[in-house]
C-alpha cells in the first residue's frame, strides 16, 4: 500500500552528498534560532545551556549515557526492521511490553535466593520476551492479515500504554492508593550496578554498544541479513530467488522485539527501578528519527544517539534556567530530519538525473 | 471526421517507435491497425489521442491543422480511445464514470445530442436523472443491456468496453480509437461490439480498430494499415489476402545457422490436464511433456496467457486442476521454493522488478544465489573471487561491486543466467533476449544451449518468431487461452506461425 | 443515573466529538486524494496552542480557530511539498512533522501555560432547543459543534454528489485514467491536502478554546487524539458519514468509561479508552484479508463453486482504501 521511497539510491559524487547534508544543518539550526527568537530567547544563549547541561559535570556526562543506552538499542532495533522494508512504528510498545515483562519476572523473583546477578538476568530474558511478542503480534498481523505495520503498531502502541496504566494502577499498585509515579520501587539489588555515585552503569553500556555490535554483523556479515537487506530492497526478486520472504519478514520483527524489549528491561534496571506510566519515554519514535537522519547506515548510530541523547538531558534545565520549554531538543531533532528529508529530495530532482525514465 | 496523419515521427532515447507515418482515414469508415508487439500501433494510437506529442509531423481533422496537448484536449477535437484495459475505476457505479471530468460541455456537432448539454445539470450538480435516461437511450441504441447504477469492478471486461465506449460516444467523440478490444471477451460481446463498430461508422464516425487478431480485423474492417517496426509497410482493401497480411507483419524469415538438437529420452516436466484460473483469463486442460535437454518455444501475442502457464510450471501460480510432475515427482500444489528444490528456475521478463535487486552489488547477487551455505558468516574475499569468475565465464560487462541497476540490459541477463544455480532440471524463461542487441541474444542462446547438453529442458517465451523457430524443438501457440498441440518447429514456416497466431487455422492445430 | 444527567451527558458526547470529526474529515479528504497525512496528531496540538494564543492576546475565538487553520495548512503544505514535488516518502515525513509540530507545541505554548483565555458559549438555537431529549441534546452547542454537524453533511455531499467531488474519488482511485479525463492529478493533492490541513486545524482549537478550555503542555490530553483521528479515517472507509459515526462511538466510549467506572471496579477504565484500536486493527484484518498470497492459493484449491463464492465474499468485503494512497503519480 504505501511507497516507502527511501534515501538508498545515493548519487556518485561524495562531495555532492556532504554539501547537501551540510545545508540541511544549517537551515535546522536556522529554523531553531528563529524559533527560540519569537519566544523570545537568544539564541546562543539557549545552545550554550543545552551543551553545559550535558556535558559541564561527569554527573551530567553520565546522565547522558543513561539516555543514551535504551535509544541506541532501539535504533539499532529499527535498523533490522528498516533493512527489512517495514516502519516498525510499533516499536513504543515493544519497548513498553519489554519493560512490563522484566517487572512481572522482577516482582515474581522478589525475596528468593538467587544470586542477584541471575535475577537481573532473568529479568532482560523475560524483558526480550515480551519485546519479541508484542513484535511478533506486529509482523503476523502484516504477514498474514495484510494490515499495515504502521497502524498495526500504533494499534498496539496504545493498547501497551493501557496495560501499562492498567497494571500500575491495577494488580501492580503501589499499597494504598495506585499513583503515577508507578509500581514499589525494586531492591537496589535488582538493579544494574553502577559508578559509583553516577547513574550509568557499566553493563548498560556494555549492552548497549553489544547490541549494535551484534546487528552489524549479522546485517553486513552473514547470509540472514543480506537475505533480509534483499527483502528489504525487492520482496518479489527476493522470493523467485528462493528466500522465504514471510519468514525473514516475521524474524525481523522478533529481533527488533528482542532488542526493544531489552531497551525496556534496561528502562525498569537501570533507570527507574520500577514501571512507570510513559516507561519507553518516546525512545522508540527518537529512535526513528535517528534511524532516519543516518539514512539506516549502522556505522553513525551510535555518535548521532549520543547527540540526540545530550539534546534531550542538556535541555532539561532550560525551564529552570532560561523559562523555556525543553522541547526545544525535540525541535532541533525533529527539523534536522525534516531538512535532511527536504534536501535528499531536492538534490534527487533537481540535480540527479539518474532517475529519468523513459515510457 | 476524417484524420491524416502526415510525416509522424516519434523517439523513445535510442529506439524510433514511429518513423515518417503517412496515413488518411476517411470518415465512415473502420480502420485497422495490424502489427506485431513493439511495431509502432500504440504509439501512434497514443500521439493521436493525447497521451504523447509526435516529435515532427502533423495531424489534420477534416484538413484542418491540429496540435492534441493532452487526453482531455483531444476529446475536445472529438478524439477518444477505448484502451485495452479500460481507463475506468472499478469501486464507482457506472454513471459515476461518466460523471467525471465530463459531461458538462462539449464541441463538435451531434444532432442526438442537441440541446440535452444544458439538462445536465451544472457544474455542482450532475442532473442525475438527466444522465441516466441518455445513457439509457445510448445503450440501446446499441443494444447493450447497462445498467446505470451497477459497479464496475462487477462487470466483465466486455460490459467495461461497453460503457466505456458509450461514455465517449456520450461526450462527443467522433474518431473512436480501439485498443486490442477483443482480448478478453466473450464471442457473444465481440458480436455486439463489431454491429456496434458498423452502426457507428454509418453514422459517418471514424472508427480505428487496432488489433493483432488477423480474423477480426479482415471481417470487420473496410481498410487495413500494417505496421512493422515502426514503418507503415502497406495498405489493403477488401477482400483481404492472408498470407500477404501475415508477411507484412513478420517480415522474411532470415536464415539463422544451423539447429542443435540435445533432447533425451527423460521426462523432465509433465501436465496432465492442467487448468489454470486467473482474474481475466482461464486455460484449460493443458496436457504436455517436455524431455530433458528439450526446447519448448510458447508463440502468441501478449495477453494470450503464456506467462500464467510458465509460471504455474514453477509453481508461482496454483492450478484449479491437473496434474503437475518434475522428474516424475508430484508436485502439485506446492509452492515455488519446492519447485526450486527440485531443480526448476524461473527467469521472469522483468529483469529489476522481478529478477534482481537494485542497491545489492553482483558479488551480494552471487551469495544470495549460491545455495551452498557455509555457515552463518559471509566468506567476502571468496564471493568476490567467485564473482570474478563468473564475470568473466559470462562476460559480464561489470564489476563485483557494480550494483546491478547499472548494468546495461544485455548484462543484467547475462547476470541472471549466471545466477542459475547447477545442476537444473526445467529452466522457464518469460523473453529471454528482449531488448537485447543480436550479440547479446547469440551469447544467451550459446549458455542457454550449453544447458540443454547438461540435460535442463527450457521452455520460453517470445514474441520474436524468428527465435522461436530458431531455437525451439517443438512450439506451442497460445490465443485467447487456447494452447495448441506443440507443432514440431523445424517444418513449420514463419506463415504458418503467424497465422496461428492471429487466431486463425486452430481447427487443424 | 437521572434522564437529565443522561441527556447532559451524551450533548457533552457530541461536542466532545466535534474535533475527532474536524480532524477525520479532514484527512478523509485528504486521502481521498491519495495522499497520507500522517502528522495530524502534531498538527491538531500544534493548532491547539496557537489558537488559543491567538485568543489569548487578541481576546478573539474567532482568530483563533482562524489561525488554527492556517496552521494546519501549513504544515500540510509541507507535507505536500515533500510528498508531491520532492517524491519523499510520504510516511517519513508525516511521521516526523507529527513529532516536530508537537515540539514546537510544546515549545511556544510554554508562556501560555495556564492562562485563561475566551471560550466558546453555547448557542442555543430558539424554539429548536425546547424539543425534548433532542432539543437539549443538538440544539444547545457551541457554533463548532454546529459546523461540525454540518461538516459531515457537507462532505458527503461533496464527495459523493457533485462533480468536483466524483473527480477527487477518481484521482485517488485511479491517477492516470483521471489524467485521461483532464484532471491535473499533482495540484489536486496539493488543494484537497492542504484542505485537510485546514481542517485538521480546526480541530486543535476546538479543545483549547471549547472542550479543555486553557493550554497545559504535555498534560493537555491531546497527545494521541491525532492517532486516534487517523484510525477513525480507516474505520470510516474513507467515508465521512461512517468517520463521523466512529468518531462518536469513541467520544461514546469514553464518556461511558467515565460514568461506569464506579460501578464496574472490575472492568479497568482503560479497556474502554483504548478500544478504538483493536476495533481498527480487526477492521483493517477483515478488510485485508482477501489480498494475501496464502489466502489466494488456498482459493485455488477449493472447488469451483466454493471459489467462485468466497471469492465474491472476499471481494466484497474490501472496503479499500483509495487505490493510489501513498502513491506518487508519474506523469508519462
Amino acid at each position: 500500500m504505501l511507497n516507502k521511497k527511501s534515501l538508498w539510491t545515493m548519487p556518485v559524487s561524495f562531495w555532492h552528498n556532504i554539501g547537501f547534508q551540510v545545508i540541511a544543518i544549517i537551515l535546522a539550526l536556522a529554523f531553531t534560532s528563529l524559533i527560540l527568537v519569537m519566544a523570545g530567547a537568544p539564541p546562543l544563549l539557549a545552545y550554550k545551556n543545552i551543551l553545559e547541561g550535558a556535558f559541564s559535570s561527569s554527573t551530567q556526562i553520565s546522565n547522558v549515557l543513561v539516555a543514551w543506552v535504551p535509544l541506541l538499542l532501539a535504533t539499532t532495533a529499527l535498523l533490522v526492521t528498516f533493512t527489512a522494508g517495514l516502519w516498525n512504528i510499533g516499536i513504543e510498545g515493544q519497548i513498553t511490553l519489554g519493560a512490563i515483562f522484566t517487572t512481572g519476572m522482577l516482582r515474581l523473583l522478589l525475596g528468593s535466593d538467587l544470586p542477584p546477578g541471575i535475577i537481573i538476568l532473568l529479568g532482560f530474558l523475560a524483558g526480550m520476551l515480551g519485546g519479541a511478542l508484542w513484535a511478533f503480534l506486529a509482523g503476523a498481523l502484516k504477514a498474514f492479515g495484510g494490515v499495515n505495520e504502521i497502524f498495526g503498531g500504533l494499534g498496539l502502541n496504545f493498547v501497551a500504554t493501557a496495560l501499562t496504566i492498567y497494571l500500575i494502577f491495577g494488580p501492580w499498585k503501589r499499597p494504598g492508593v495506585g499513583s503515577m509515579s508507578g509500581t514499589v520501587p525494586f531492591p537496589p539489588s535488582f538493579m544494574l550496578p553502577t559508578l559509583s555515585g553516577l547513574r550509568i552503569s557499566l553493563w548498560a553500556i556494555a549492552i548497549g554498544i553489544g547490541g549494535l555490535a551484534i546487528i552489524y554483523l549479522l546485517i553486513q556479515g552473514t547470509y540472514f541479513g543480506l537475505r533480509l537487506k534483499a527483502v528489504g530492497r525487492n520482496m518479489r526478486s527476493s522470493f523467485l530467488l528462493g528466500i522465504p520472504t514471510t519468514r525473514y519478514m516475521i524474524l525481523s520483527f522478533i529481533i527488533c522485539g528482542i532488542l526493544a524489549g531489552t531497551a525496556g528491561a534496561i528502562q525498569v534496571t537501570g533507570v527507574y527501578g520500577r514501571l512507570i506510566p510513559s516507561i519507553s519515554s518516546g525512545y522508540g519514535f527518537l529512535g526513528l528519527m535517528v534511524a532516519m537522519l543516518i539514512a539506516y547506515r549502522a556505522i553513525w548510530v551510535i555518535p548521532v544517539a549520543f547527540f540526540f541523547a545530550a539534546l534531550n538531558i542538556g535541555s532539561i534545565r532550560l525551564p529552570i534556567v532560561l523559562q523555556l520549554d525543553s522541547a526545544l531538543s525535540g525541535i532541533l531533532q525533529g527539523s534536522l530530519v525534516l531538512f535532511v528529508l527536504m534536501m535528499s529530495g531536492i538534490q534527487q530532482r533537481f540535480f540527479n538525473n539518474k532517475g529519468e525514465k523513459h515510457p | 471526421m476524417n484524420v491524416e496523419l502526415n510525416a509522424v515521427n516519434k523517439h523513445f532515447g535510442q529506439v524510433h517507435a514511429n518513423k515518417d507515418i503517412t496515413l488518411t482515414i476517411p470518415s465512415g469508415s473502420i480502420q485497422g491497425i495490424l502489427g506485431e508487439n513493439g511495431a509502432g500501433k500504440s504509439t501512434l494510437m497514443k500521439i493521436l489521442s493525447g497521451y504523447f506529442q509526435a516529435d515532427s509531423g502533423s495531424i489534420l481533422l477534416n484538413d484542418k491543422q491540429v496540435v492534441i496537448h493532452s487526453p482531455a484536449d483531444a476529446i475536445r477535437h472529438g478524439i477518444g480511445m477505448l484502451h485495452q484495459d479500460p481507463l475506468d475505476f472499478p469501486p464507482m457505479k457506472v454513471i459515476d464514470n461518466f460523471l467525471v471530468g465530463g459531461g458538462e460541455r462539449h464541441r463538435g456537432g451531434d444532432q442526438h445530442r442537441g440541446g440535452a448539454v444544458n439538462r445536465r445539470g451544472n457544474a455542482l450538480f450532475p442532473n442525475y436523472k438527466q444522465i441516466i435516461k441518455e445513457i439509457n437511450e445510448l445503450a440501446g441504441q446499441f443494444g447493450f443491456a447497462i445498467d446505470p447504477e451497477a459497479y464496475i469492478d462487477a462487470m466483465t471486461v466486455g460490459e467495461r468496453q461497453q460503457v466505456e465506449i458509450l461514455r465517449l460516444l456520450w461526450l462527443g467523440v467522433q474518431v473512436l480509437i480501439l485498443d486490442e478490444p477483443t482480448t478478453g471477451i466473450s464471442t457473444a460481446q465481440k458480436k455486439k461490439l463489431f454491429s456496434t463498430l458498423k452502426i457507428l461508422a454509418e453514422q459517418g464516425k471514424t472508427v480505428i480498430f487496432v488489433s493483432h487478431k488477423l480474423e477480426d480485423v479482415e471481417v470487420l474492417c473496410d481498410r487495413v494499415a500494417v505496421l512493422r517496426q515502426g514503418e507503415l509497410v502497406g495498405i489493403s482493401f477488401p477482400p483481404y489476402n492472408t498470407d500477404n497480411l501475415v508477411s507484412q507483419m513478420f517480415g522474411k524469415l532470415i536464415t539463422p545457422g544451423s539447429r542443435i538438437v540435445c533432447t533425451r529420452d527423460k521426462p523432465v516436466l509433465e501436465l496432465h490436464n492442467v487448468s489454470i484460473e486467473e482474474y481475466r483469463l482461464s486455460i484449460q486442460d493443458v496436457s504436455l511433456q517436455v524431455r530433458a535437454g528439450e526446447v519448448i518455444g510458447l508463440a502468441g501475442m501478449e495477453g494470450s496467457g503464456q506467462p500464467i502457464l510458465l509460471r504455474t510450471c514453477a509453481g508461482l501460480v496454483r492450478s484449479v486442476a491437473g496434474k503437475i510432475c518434475i522428474n516424475n515427482k508430484d508436485l502439485t500444489g506446492k509452492n515455488h521454493h519446492v519447485f526450486k528444490r527440485h531443480g526448476t528456475a524461473y527467469m521472469p521478463a522483468s529483469r529489476m522488478e522481478e529478477g534482481l535487486i537494485p542497491g545489492l552489488t553482483l558479488t551480494e547477487h552471487f551469495v544470495l544465489s549460491d545455495d551452498k551455505q557455509h555457515g552463518m558468516f559471509i566468506e567476502w574475499d571468496k564471493a568476490q573471487r567467485n564473482t570474478e569468475k563468473q564475470i568473466q565465464e559470462f562476460n559480464i560487462r561489470g564489476r563485483p561491486s557494480t550494483p546491478v541497476e547499472a548494468l546495461s540490459g544485455g548484462n543484467q541477463q547475462r547476470a541472471l543466467l549466471a545466477l542459475l544455480n547447477e545442476p537444473l532440471s526445467l529452466i522457464l524463461m518469460e523473453h529471454p533476449t528482449r531488448g537485447l542487441d543480436i550479440e547479446s541474444s547469440i551469447y544467451i542462446w550459446r549458455k542457454l544451449k550449453e544447458r540443454c547438453r547438461q540435460g535442463a529442458a527450457i521452455l520460453f517465451i517470445s514474441s520474436d518468431l524468428e527465435e522461436i523457430l530458431h531455437y525451439s524443438d517443438r512450439i506451442l501457440v497460445f490465443f485467447a487461452g487456447k494452447v495448441s498441440k506443440p507443432i514440431d518447429a523445424a517444418s513449420t514456416t514463419v506463415d504458418q506461425l503467424g497465422q496461428l497466431i492471429g487466431g486463425k487455422g486452430w481447427e487443424a492445430a | 443515573m437521572s434522564t437529565a444527567l443522561i441527556i447532559i451527558g451524551l450533548a457533552g458526547v457530541l461536542s466532545a466529538a466535534a474535533p475527532v470529526i474536524f480532524a477525520a474529515i479532514g484527512e478523509t479528504l485528504t486521502e481521498r486524494a491519495g495522499v497520507i497525512n500522517l502528522s495530524v496528531n502534531g498538527t491538531i496540538i500544534l493548532s491547539a496552542m496557537a489558537g488559543f494564543a491567538v485568543a489569548v492576546t487578541t481576546g478573539s475565538t474567532l482568530l483563533g480557530f482562524l489561525m488554527g487553520m492556517v496552521v494546519g495548512a501549513l504544515v500540510a503544505l509541507v507535507i505536500a511539498f515533500g510528498s508531491i514535488t520532492l517524491k519523499q516518502s510520504q510516511v517519513a515525513v508525516g511521521f516526523v512533522l507529527a513529532l516536530l509540530a508537537r515540539d514546537l507545541a510544546y515549545f511556544l505554548g510554554n508562556p501560555y501555560m495556564g492562562s485563561s483565555g475566551p471560550r466558546l458559549s453555547k448557542l442555543p438555537i430558539p424554539y429548536l432547543s425546547e424539543i425534548p431529549i433532542i432539543g437539549p441534546m443538538f440544539f444547545r452547542q457551541d457554533i463548532m459543534t454546529y459546523f461540525s454537524f454540518l461538516l459531515i453533511i457537507l462532505s458527503f455531499v461533496w464527495i459523493f454528489k457533485t462533480r468536483p467531488g466524483l473527480m477527487l474519488q477518481g484521482v485517488g482511485e485511479r491517477p492516470a485514467a483521471a489524467f485521461v479525463r483532464g484532471a491535473n492529478v499533482n495540484r489536486m493533492r496539493y488543494f484537497y491536502t492542504i484542505l485537510g490541513g485546514a481542517l485538521v486545524g480546526l480541530a486543535g482549537p476546538t479543545f483549547s478554546l471549547s472542550i479543555k478550555a486553557g493550554w497545559k503542555g504535555t498534560i493537555s490530553g491531546l497527545d494521541g487524539i491525532g492517532w486516534i483521528a487517523l484510525a477513525i479515517t480507516i474505520f470510516g472507509g474513507w467515508n465521512p458519514l461512517r468517520a463521523a459515526f466512529g468518531a462518536y462511538l469513541f467520544a461514546l466510549l469514553q464518556w461511558l468509561g467515565l460514568v461506569l467506572q464506579p460501578s464496574l471496579p472490575g472492568i479497568p477504565s482503560q479497556v474502554l479508552q483504548v478500544a478504538p484500536f483493536p476495533l481498527m486493527i480487526l477492521t483493517l484484518l477483515l478488510v485485508n484479508i482477501g489480498n494475501t498470497e496464502w489466502v489466494e492459493r488456498l482459493l485455488a484449491g477449493l472447488p469451483e463453486k466454493t471459489r467462485h463464492f468466497v471469492a465474491k465474499l472476499l471481494r466484497s468485503l474490501r472496503v479499500s482504501p483509495p487505490a493510489s494512497l501513498g502513491v506518487p503519480f508519474e506523469q508519462e
